[in-house]
């Protein structure tokens, strides 16, 4: 394999750096307030890059996500609220930007899944114990059933 | 020459495979004893060829031969060797290839494990197994042939994608693969005690070994993964809630949740259609895992065998293999009942609510998961779904789960109750909370709601687990090694519970840009930027940045920073320096060049980040530990002597 020399090396480089950035660490941005930097961070991490495969403006590189930020800092600069912003965004890219799914009535069951899950699971949990805890008073034999490698906890029976 | 006999000896396999799927199922179903016969040189042959194709095709790379299409886009004469063998799942083909060398290594361990197991039900393993390795192996042959010649032969290859050229990366599909493919044992012997109609105690402890190794396998693939992210993705994270990261994490779960469920089949001989039902659910995840990775329909970081168009042929096979393990399950599993009680408090309660809890948290992620494609279908457009989603509404699962688990290791089973252990838990919880909250506000500042609640958690999860080692040290009673590694793997988890509630606090962070000399601060650390100089190597050249890190005026250390490029594909990786310094991890990333010898920089601290991953190890460690034991060991049955005393008293014709 032949070296390259460094010039050519840094050429290389830069020109790879153009077409194929995969790269991160972001060029820094400063709020005048902490509040509004605050606001900056938070917003940029929550919209994705349009260009990557799956980062956010935050963890972006490339131009377009740069031009996002600048925008997103101006807005922040001129007043805008976090819903402004976030509506700008949506109306021009849809909701494919935001990592927080809306909640609409197409995306409610993403949001209502977890909670029926949990509280099916909780129903069904509640009716196999019941069933069983009446099979176990039925059980006449009281004798101790021993721990996982057969050695008997210590202490008394509680009931 | 060698490409062709690996192409045969694939489509070798592919008969084999197929005489071990028939015969394994029929023979027993039928009661033909010969047809039983058939299905252990099935297995052994099937192995041999799948070795000589995957031999093959590793040769193929070793010797640069690019008339081979797969080895021409995936390698390159400049590449390294042990990345030109990495090179071999660099890609869709080779990866299907390791993914069935992996199921075979595995069968070929079930069939020896199984030996002394009743000869129907070791036929009935081999079958189910067979006939995944048939859907498997017809896939490659038939969309994903890795020997295709080209003509001419390429002059040189396109290179191995430079994202795998790191020993991390290179190693994860492996490790991944292993604990995916696992997962097919245990969902064999689930087929097996199906088809055979009958399940009990006895199946529960052959089962339990082949889940845990799965399932510790898995544990450090995912590991692995996300220390790959971390370091190399140069942004710091290590888990983004990422489609290819979650389709790993789902099988986990689901297995998880098995190893728990097993453990009540097992000792109780509860739960049996439910372990049955989690078995099928859990490789069939790692099948759908496999699917919604390699069809491309999802967008990820780590996508680096996206193939559309070939998704439909593997749609298709998930279709008809879970589907057929569903409807077997509906048939069967009404017939498999128990009328053995338990009470509220006790062992098996605890159990419930942590399958229910697990279950819950993989179906969150299933639900996010497949969101972005419901929503495709629905006409809503194309929809992201990112740690906003995942982080709270996994929270709610997983809370109670840590909060429970140490009431429901000391809770005693079938009648329940915690066995004179009450107090002391209690007294564990005050001191855990202490630790907590005295770590969260004392040692750290500007800690939220969530640190010293998620501190308080895993310190009295590593606590309660000591009560009972403790105890028994103290009563002079040995512990099993099943015991001992269920200990380990819940300290693990407890130390990783705390770690990464520290991490997700703490972290100090921030992109800054430097010109040399410059300093920036940062947790603590201050970094002064020296400059920049070249980096060559085999295959690559690039930059590297040299920052000195101090912190009250002490030296600390001395950080690269770098960036490679690729000759071969133009394509920038990061490679981010890290320190360890009293538990935290310093990592100092390097950005763009902002033009006139300005650099941008991610500056992170991270306190004790390392311990995530090594909490995964303890974890993964706890489990093999737990498979040696003596108890998973199968002695010679009655009928195997009985055979042998009449093989020795002279065979009949």
């Amino acid at each position: 394999m032949r070296r390259l020399s460094p010039p050519r090396t840094m050429l290389l480089v830069a020109l790879a750096l153009l077409v194929a950035p995969i790269a991160h660490a972001i060029a820094p941005t400063r709020m005048p307030t902490p509040a509004l930097q605050a606001r900056y961070e938070r917003l940029i991490h929550g919209f994705r890059c349009m260009q990557c495969q799956d980062e956010s403006l935050a963890n972006s590189p490339v131009s377009l996500a740069a031009d996002m930020r600048r925008q997103i800092r101006q807005m922040l600069l001129a007043g805008d609220s976090d819903r402004q912003i976030r509506h700008f965004f949506v109306s021009r890219y849809g909701y494919f930007i935001l990592f927080k799914p809306p909640f609409v009535l197409k995306t409610a069951w993403l949001w209502l899944a977890p909670g029926v899950l949990l509280v099916t699971g909780a129903v069904s949990a509640g009716w196999v114990i019941r069933r069983r805890a009446a099979l176990a008073a039925a059980d006449e034999n009281d004798e101790d059933v021993p721990g996982e490698d057969g050695v008997a906890s210590p202490g008394k029976h509680t009931r | 020459m060698i490409p062709e006999l690996g192409n045969f000896a694939l489509i070798l396999a592919l008969l084999l495979a197929a005489v071990q799927a028939f015969f394994g199922i029929a023979g027993p179903a039928l009661g033909r004893e010969r047809w039983i016969a058939a299905v252990t040189p099935a297995v052994a042959g099937q192995f041999v060829m799948v070795a000589t194709s995957m031999g093959c095709l590793v040769a193929s790379f070793v010797a640069n031969d690019f008339s081979v299409l797969y080895v021409a886009h995936n390698s390159n004469s400049a590449l390294p060797l042990f990345y030109r063998i990495a090179g071999v799942w660099g890609a869709h083909s080779g990866s299907l290839l390791l993914w069935i060398f992996l199921l075979n290594c595995w069968t070929v361990a079930a069939a020896f494990g199984t030996a002394r197991l009743p000869r129907e039900f070791s036929a009935r393993v081999m079958g189910v197994l067979g006939t995944v390795s048939l859907g498997f192996l017809l896939y490659t042959v038939i969309t994903s042939d890795p020997f295709l010649r080209v003509i001419p032969p390429w002059p040189d290859g396109a290179g191995l994608n430079p994202i795998l050229q790191d020993p991390g990366l290179a190693i994860h599909p492996p490790m991944l693969y292993t604990g995916y493919v696992g997962l097919s044992v245990a969902f064999a012997f689930a087929g097996a005690a199906l088809l055979e109609g009958k399940l009990d105690r006895e199946w529960a402890r052959w089962a339990r070994p082949w889940t845990t190794a799965a399932w510790a396998f898995l544990t450090c693939g995912i590991a692995l993964g996300s220390w790959w992210a971390y370091y190399t993705l140069g942004w710091g994270g290590f888990w983004f809630w990422d489609p290819v990261e979650n389709a790993s994490f789902m099988p986990w779960l689901m297995a998880t949740a098995l190893i728990h469920s097993l453990a009540v089949t097992e000792k109780r001989g509860l739960f049996k259609s439910w372990t049955l039902l989690l078995a099928v659910l859990a490789f069939s995840l790692s099948l759908v895992g496999t699917f919604l990775v390699r069809s491309g329909v999802l967008i990820s970081v780590h996508s680096f065998v996206a193939s559309p168009g070939r998704g439909e042929f593997l749609l298709t096979f998930l279709i008809i293999m879970i589907g057929a393990a569903l409807a077997l399950y509906a048939w069967r599993a009404p017939m498999l009942k128990s009328e053995s009680g338990f009470e509220l408090t006790a062992r098996e309660s605890f159990l419930l609510f942590n399958n229910i809890l697990l279950v819950t948290a993989c179906g969150t992620v299933f639900a996010g998961e497949i969101a972005p494609i419901v929503s495709l279908a629905l006409g809503l457009g194309k929809l992201s779904v990112g740690p906003p989603y995942f982080d709270p509404t996994f929270l709610m699962s997983m809370l109670p789960l840590l909060a429970l688990l140490p009431l429901g290791i000391h809770a005693r089973w079938k009648r329940g109750g915690l066995g004179g252990r009450g107090r002391i838990l209690l007294i564990a919880l005050a001191a855990a909370a202490v630790i907590g909250c005295a770590v969260a506000f004392g040692v750290f500042t500007g800690a939220g709601v969530l640190s010293p609640v998620g501190m308080t958690l895993g310190a009295w999860i590593i606590i309660s687990s000591l009560i009972e080692p403790i105890d028994r040290l103290r009563r002079r009673i040995s512990m099993s090694r099943s015991v001992l590694g269920m200990t380990i793997a819940h300290i693990g988890l407890g130390i990783f519970v705390f770690a990464i509630t520290a991490v997700q606090a703490f972290t100090a962070e921030q992109d800054v840009a430097l010109r040399s000399g410059m300093i920036a601060r940062d947790g603590g650390y201050t970094f002064q930027f020296q400059g920049t100089e070249a980096v060559h190597g085999p295959n690559y050249g690039g930059v590297k940045a040299r920052i000195i890190v101090t912190r009250n005026g002490k030296p600390v250390t001395v950080m690269y920073p770098a960036k490679r490029t690729y000759w071969v594909q133009h394509i920038v990786t990061t490679h981010s320096a890290i320190f360890i310094n009293d538990g935290s991890n310093i990592l100092v990333a390097l950005g763009q060049d902002l033009g006139n010898g300005r650099w941008s920089f991610r500056l992170q601290v991270r306190p004790l980040v390392l311990y995530i991953w090594i909490a995964a190890l303890i974890m993964a460690g706890g489990g093999l530990l737990a498979l040696t034991d003596k108890r998973y060991r199968i002695e010679p049955s009655s009928a195997e002597e009985a055979a042998k005393a009449l093989s020795a008293g002279g065979r009949t014709p």
